[in-house]
C-alpha cells in the first residue's frame, strides 16, 4: 500500500511538471503566432552575410546560418578544451607549490590564488587583450621570430598561429580557472591523512616521489568532484569571448539573432550547445571518477 | 502529502493566471505610457551627441531631446522620462517584450527590420540620415577601400554595418578579417590600440568617436560611403495609435522647422494663431482650431508642449551636432528640402 502510493504521487508529479512545461511552451508558440512572429527554424539555411574572424573549418558569407553557428560551437570547444587543458596544469603547479617546504613558492601560491579569485573574469579578459597582448611592438623582426613571437597581432609557434583574441581568451581564462583549481588540488591533497606523509618519508621515498606516487592517487577521489564543476565554469565562462572580439558561439549568435530576429529560437540552440558541451564534459569527468574509484579499490585489494 | 498536493495544485492555479495575463490586450501602448505618466525609451548611452552622459549626469544628444520630444507630447512634461541604455543586440527584444515603450537609439530603418516576417517593428520618420564610413590614421597610406586588401577592420557586431561591409567589400573580391566586438567602445579600443589598420561605423560615430582622440587630426574618413543608414525612432509593430503619435511628433518637429517656429517665438505664434482667424494652416498645426491632435490620440496642443520644450528640429540639430557643439557633424541631407537636403514633413492637414 505504502509502496503505491508513492508511485502515485510521483506520477501525479510527473505529469504535472510535463503539463507545466507543455502549458507554457504552447503559451509562448500560440503568443508567438498571435504577434505574427511565429516560431520556425527555416531561417537556418540562409546564407549567413556575415564573414567571420577565425574559422578551423571552411566558411565563407554565402554559406548558412546554421553553418557559421556550427563554426563557432567549434571555435568554443578549441577555447574551452586549450584553456581546460592550461588551466589543469597551472592549478596542480600552483596547488603543490601551496604545499611545498619553500616558503618563496607557498607566498607565491597563496598571493596568486588570492589577487585572481579578487578580480572579476571580464576584467581580466579586458586586462589581457587591451594592455597585454595589443600592447606588444608589432614588430617582427627580432631573430626568435622563427620559431616563436609574440606581437600585437598574436602568438607565432613555429607554424602555428594563435590570433590576439584567442590568445588574451587562453591566458585570461587559464590564469582564473588555474586559482581555482590550485584551491581544489590543495582541498584535495588536504584531506589526505598526514601519517601518509610521515609514511612514504619513512620508507625512503623523496618528496617529488612520495607526492606522485602516495598522495596524489589518494588525493584524487577528493579532487575530482571539485575539478568537474570548475570545467563546467570555465565553459560556461568562455562565453565572455565576445567582450575581446573572439568568435566564439555566443558571438556569432548574437550576430545571427540580430540579423534574423530570431531571439528564442537563437537563445534556444545556444542552449542546447551549451547543454550538450557540458554533457560532454560531466560524462568524461564522471568516467575518470569511477576509472580512478575502481583502481583505488583493485588497489586496496 | 497534504502538503505536497497542495503544493501542486497552487502550481497549476499559478500556470493558469500566467494563461489568462498573457493573452494579448487591445490596448495601445500610448494608453498605458500615460497612465503610467512616465516614457521608457531605449537609447545607446554611449555615443557623443546622440545620447551620452554629460557632467551634470544627465544623458543629452539628439537620441534623447527625441524622447523629450515624445514624453512631452504624449505626457505634456518632457522631463518625465525614464532612459535605459541599452547594447545594439539587446534593443529589439527590449522592445518587443514591452521593457521599453519607444527605442530612439540611432538604429538603422530598413525592410527587415520594420517588417512582420523580420523584426516586426514600426519605424518613424527618419531624424538623422547617415551612412556608413571607414576610418583609418593617415600614415597608414589607405586612401580607398582597395587599399584594405588583407587588412582587419574592427566593425561592431549585431548590426547592419557588419553586413554592409562584407556586401561592399565581397562585390569588390577584397580579402579582410572582421574583428567584432559587442561593443563600441570596444571598438575604438581595438582600433587605437592598433589591432585592425581600419574601423568601420556610421560617418556620424566614426565623427563622435574622433572627436574624442588626442591626435584627431592624424584620422581620416575615407570618401567612400558603403550604405545609406536612416537612423529613425521605432515603436513596437501592430500598434497604430502609438506608431501614428510617434510618426507625428517627429514630423511635427521638422514643421516647425519650415514654418520657422522656434522655443522662442512659439508664444508669439500661439497668439498670432489665436487672434488670426484667416491663418488656417498655423492653427491647425498649433491646435487653435480642428482636431489633428486629437485623431492621432494626444492632446490637440501637442505641437505647442514639443516645441515650447525642445525646440524644433533644426534646433536639436544645432545644439547636439552643430558647428558650436562638441560633435560637430555637417548638417548634409539632414537639412530641410528647401535648403538643399531631403528633410521634410507631410502636411498637417
Amino acid at each position: 500500500m505504502r509502496i503505491s502510493k508513492g508511485i502515485f504521487v510521483q506520477i501525479t508529479l510527473a505529469i504535472s511538471l510535463f503539463l507545466l512545461i507543455f502549458i507554457l511552451f504552447n503559451n509562448l508558440y500560440v503568443n508567438l503566432i498571435n504577434k505574427q512572429i511565429g516560431f520556425t527554424f527555416n531561417w537556418l539555411l540562409r546564407p549567413a552575410g556575415f564573414a567571420l574572424s577565425e574559422s578551423s573549418l571552411n566558411y565563407s558569407p554565402s554559406n548558412s546560418y546554421a553553418w557559421a553557428l556550427f563554426v563557432g560551437w567549434i571555435n568554443s570547444l578549441k577555447i574551452i578544451l586549450s584553456s581546460l587543458i592550461f588551466s589543469t596544469l597551472l592549478g596542480i603547479i600552483v596547488g603543490l607549490f601551496s604545499k611545498s617546504k619553500n616558503k618563496l613558492l607557498r607566498k607565491f601560491s597563496s598571493i596568486y590564488v588570492g589577487l585572481i579569485r579578487q578580480i572579476p573574469l571580464l576584467v581580466q579578459l579586458m586586462f589581457w587583450y587591451f594592455v597585454v597582448f595589443l600592447g606588444f611592438n608589432n614588430s617582427n623582426n627580432d631573430h626568435y621570430s622563427h620559431f616563436f613571437s609574440v606581437s600585437n597581432k598574436g602568438i607565432n609557434i613555429l607554424n602555428l598561429n594563435l590570433t590576439t583574441e584567442f590568445s588574451a581568451l587562453l591566458f585570461g581564462l587559464s590564469v582564473f580557472t588555474g586559482a581555482y583549481i590550485a584551491e581544489v588540488i590543495r582541498g584535495g591533497i588536504n584531506s589526505v591523512p598526514s601519517g601518509q606523509w610521515e609514511a612514504f618519508k619513512s620508507v625512503g621515498l623523496s618528496e617529488i616521489q612520495g607526492v606522485f606516487y602516495i598522495i596524489i592517487p589518494q588525493s584524487l577521489p577528493a579532487i575530482i568532484p571539485g575539478l568537474t564543476s570548475q570545467y563546467l565554469n570555465l565553459a560556461k565562462n568562455s562565453t565572455l569571448a565576445i567582450a575581446v572580439g573572439y568568435a566564439d558561439i555566443y558571438a556569432i549568435s548574437d550576430t545571427v539573432i540580430n540579423q534574423t530576429g530570431r531571439a528564442i529560437e537563437g537563445f534556444l540552440i545556444l542552449l542546447l550547445s551549451f547543454l550538450f558541451l557540458n554533457l560532454i564534459i560531466t560524462y568524461a569527468m564522471e568516467f575518470l571518477n569511477r576509472f580512478v574509484i575502481a583502481n583505488q579499490n583493485r588497489r586496496i585489494r | 502529502m497534504k502538503r505536497l498536493f497542495n503544493s501542486i495544485i497552487t502550481l497549476a492555479l499559478l500556470t493558469l493566471s500566467g494563461c489568462a495575463t498573457t493573452t494579448p490586450r487591445n490596448e495601445s501602448r500610448l494608453d498605458i505610457i500615460s497612465r503610467r505618466n512616465s516614457l521608457v525609451c531605449g537609447i545607446s548611452g554611449k555615443i557623443p551627441g546622440f545620447s551620452f552622459l554629460d557632467s551634470n549626469g544627465q544623458y543629452s544628444g539628439l537620441d534623447v531631446d527625441i524622447c523629450k520630444a515624445f514624453a512631452a507630447a504624449f505626457i505634456g512634461d518632457s522631463s518625465k522620462v525614464e532612459y535605459r541604455p541599452l547594447t545594439a543586440a539587446e534593443r529589439f527584444t527590449a522592445l518587443r517584450t514591452g521593457e521599453i515603450d519607444v527605442l530612439s537609439r540611432n538604429t538603422t530603418f530598413n525592410l527587415s527590420r520594420d517588417s512582420i516576417g523580420g523584426n516586426g517593428l514600426s519605424f518613424g520618420p527618419v531624424v538623422f540620415h547617415d551612412g556608413q564610413g571607414v576610418m583609418v590614421s593617415k600614415k597608414s597610406g589607405i586612401n580607398s577601400l582597395y587599399d584594405l586588401a588583407s587588412k582587419s577592420i574592427c566593425v561592431g557586431s549585431g548590426t547592419t554595418t557588419e553586413q554592409n561591409i562584407n556586401d561592399a567589400l565581397e562585390s569588390l573580391s577584397i580579402p579582410y578579417t572582421p574583428i567584432k566586438y559587442q561593443d563600441l567602445n570596444q571598438v575604438v579600443s581595438g582600433y587605437r590600440q592598433g589591432r585592425c589598420q581600419a574601423m568601420t561605423s556610421d560617418r556620424s560615430q566614426l565623427a563622435a568617436a574622433r572627436s574624442s582622440f588626442p591626435d584627431s587630426t592624424d584620422h581620416v574618413i575615407l570618401d567612400e560611403t558603403l550604405s545609406k543608414e536612416p537612423l529613425s525612432p521605432a515603436s513596437v509593430g501592430g500598434d497604430q495609435k502609438l506608431s501614428d503619435a510617434v510618426r507625428w511628433v517627429i514630423y511635427a518637429l521638422i514643421s516647425a522647422e519650415e514654418k520657422g517656429i522656434t522655443k522662442d517665438n512659439i508664444k508669439m505664434k500661439l497668439q498670432l494663431a489665436k487672434d488670426n482667424p484667416q491663418l488656417k494652416p498655423l492653427r491647425r498645426f498649433l491646435g487653435v482650431e480642428g482636431d489633428l491632435g486629437k485623431k492621432i490620440g494626444l492632446s490637440n496642443d501637442f505641437v505647442f508642449k514639443v516645441i515650447s520644450s525642445t525646440g524644433n528640429y533644426g534646433e536639436i540639430y544645432n545644439k547636439n551636432l552643430g558647428s558650436n557643439s562638441n560633435v560637430p557633424i555637417p548638417r548634409g541631407l539632414n537639412k530641410l528640402y528647401k535648403k538643399g537636403g531631403i528633410q521634410i514633413s507631410p502636411p498637417f492637414n
